[in-house]
């Protein structure tokens, strides 16, 4: 069954869209990540326009994070204190993002740059989390019982204003989630994601948060910022697709519930490593696509009608 | 604006219909040489559209080739080249083609070669490697080889989203009077006003020629989804926020039970 979207100016197949997005839904829930990463490249290896899928992809994550959301809250997995610090961040990061991607683009190269962003922050994190979980693995294997630490002290623990989060257990700066918010805001208006995937591990590596706290944590700063990416696209572009964006959350939301279901079942360092191996995957698929010889060194866009 | 230019391609649709009633009835007396006509003068895009076909058809009273084509709205296209650079292939050199139809497709009684010389079906744009494209003045600085390439691509480009017909279809000829073909309209396709130009062609020169406007538009849910996007686009933002939201809890909410 095809349906026309009238944004995208494209005929789909509904159930392609559909598994597409139930499959992104199923790793949102699972993993915490909103899987914009995903999505976007997805859209436009289907044919969508590339600010459609960046701003649809954004409209849809924002229903697959709020239903991951529900279901880790229920679960107790939510520290709502840590995820507005977060936010904080997160907004001033964002706007500062939006200005800079206007100054890249000026320059022209701005989709070379998003490029390499991915390639970059996916291999760097990737590989970080891949072999962190491997050897979290194996150690489990090898010594049975032998306990970590609950965290290090470095000097990130010397910093000012500390607060309590109490849902994480942890006493630390409120600069450091207010950073890591920052940070991800910048990289998700040049990147066009929710920015879970650099939210995660660096809520688990640098802040020492537990994995499942931190999935659903990390949800809740993403519906904010892909509701506010989705708004100013809206206003700006005109490049949201309701109807690409209705079909893509009805297979997502199912998704994120399966995939939340499921991320109980599996370990903390399973979890970690699993993602860290999709990571480096779409890395890789990126990083091979900016190498090799294209099929055609010509590409055509059109500038405006008439 | 959509519904602006809706009305005047249907202002103009109509004068079109006046004139060739009032063509129609001068001419009486005499035997036209060629009357064609189309399937259906509009192709809606509505919320299943895959795509279009199209009969046109007609007849002539003279011996001759038929030669058909069919383009969309003009449209400017950027054509950009990647290149190499430290191990990466990155866009560097761009040309912006102003006046590019954005559908091209064409059909011939018998291979085009055959019918003229390329100077004639180059004069009337006939044939996808004939269409005049030329790079607008704003484009890089290149050499008039790099133009061509340029030129080519788009065409290729053009052609592999299905958009340009890289193949001519076939007019069939019936007891050399009726002559008939098929136009395929790919989903992809961009609304607008298209033109379909019949030309009677004999011994290599054009002796007639018969314009045929089609309407290519969004209509339904479709077309109100995008009007709203661009007229309302801060309600429509918001409004595509809350069904997100709504659509998570709504999903939380089943799950709960199960």
């Amino acid at each position: 069954m095809y349906i026309y979207l009238p944004i995208a100016e494209m005929s789909v197949n509904v159930l392609t869209i559909l598994l597409m997005g139930g499959a992104i839904g199923f790793l949102s829930g699972l993993f915490g990540v909103g899987g914009g990463f995903l999505m976007t490249p997805l859209l436009i290896f289907i044919g969508v326009p590339a600010p459609v899928a960046v701003s649809t992809g954004a409209n849809q994550i924002v229903a697959s994070s709020i239903s991951g959301v529900i279901a880790h809250w229920r679960r107790g997995n939510l520290d709502f204190t840590m995820g507005l610090v977060l936010l904080a961040g997160g907004i001033v990061g964002s706007s500062f993002g939006v200005l800079l991607f206007k100054f890249l683009e000026s320059l022209g190269q701005i989709d070379l740059v998003i490029k390499l962003c991915y390639v970059v922050f996916l291999g760097v994190i990737g590989s970080l989390m891949l072999l962190e979980s491997i050897r979290t693995i194996l150690q489990v294997r090898q010594s049975g019982a032998r306990r970590r630490k609950l965290h290090q002290h470095t000097w990130m623990h010397g910093l000012p204003l500390k607060i309590r989060f109490r849902k994480s257990k942890l006493y630390i700066s409120a600069l450091l989630p207010l950073g890591i918010g920052c940070f991800v805001g910048i990289l998700s208006a040049i990147m066009g994601v929710g920015g879970g995937f650099i939210m995660v591990p660096a809520m688990i590596y640098m802040l020492g948060m537990r994995t499942s706290m931190v999935v659903g944590t990390s949800l809740l700063q993403i519906i904010f910022v892909t509701a506010n990416v989705t708004f100013l696209q809206a206003i700006s572009t005109q490049t949201v697709d309701v109807v690409l964006a209705i079909l893509l959350l009805i297979g997502a939301v199912v998704g994120a519930q399966f995939g939340s279901q499921f991320a109980v079942k599996l370990k903390g360092e399973q979890l970690r490593g699993l993602l860290a191996l999709l990571v480096v995957s779409v890395c890789l698929k990126l990083a091979f696509d900016l190498v090799v010889t294209p099929d055609d060194i010509f590409s055509i866009v059109v500038a405006h009608n008439g | 604006m959509v519904r602006r230019m809706g009305i005047v391609t249907r202002l103009r649709l109509l004068s079109l219909a006046v004139i060739a009633m009032l063509w129609a009835a001068g001419d009486e007396a005499v035997a036209q040489d060629l009357i064609a006509d189309l399937s259906s003068h509009r192709v809606d895009i509505t919320t299943g559209f895959t795509g279009a076909d199209l009969l046109l058809f007609g007849s002539v009273d003279d011996d001759g080739d038929i030669v058909i084509t069919v383009s969309g709205p003009r449209e400017s296209v950027v054509v950009r080249r990647k290149e190499r650079v430290a191990g990466i292939w990155m866009n560097t050199r761009s040309m912006l083609f102003d006046n590019a139809p954005n559908f091209y497709a064409f059909a011939t009684s018998r291979p085009l070669d055959e019918i003229a010389r390329p100077e004639v079906l180059a004069r009337q744009q006939i044939g996808a490697d004939h269409l005049r494209l030329r790079p607008a003045a704003s484009s890089d600085r290149l050499l008039p080889a790099d133009e061509a390439t340029f030129r080519t691509a788009l065409v290729r480009r053009k052609q592999a989203q299905g958009l340009y017909a890289s193949d001519p279809g076939q007019v069939t000829v019936i007891a050399g009077k009726l002559f008939r073909t098929q136009i395929h309209f790919p989903a992809n396709l961009a609304t607008g006003t298209y033109t379909a130009v019949v030309y009677l062609i004999r011994g290599g020169r054009i002796v007639h020629a018969q314009t045929t406007p089609l309407l290519v538009e969004k209509v339904g849910i479709g077309a109100e989804v995008y009007t709203f996007a661009h007229r309302h686009s801060a309600i429509y933002g918001l409004a595509a926020i809350l069904i997100a939201v709504a659509a998570g809890w709504l999903a939380a909410a089943v799950f709960r039970k199960v």
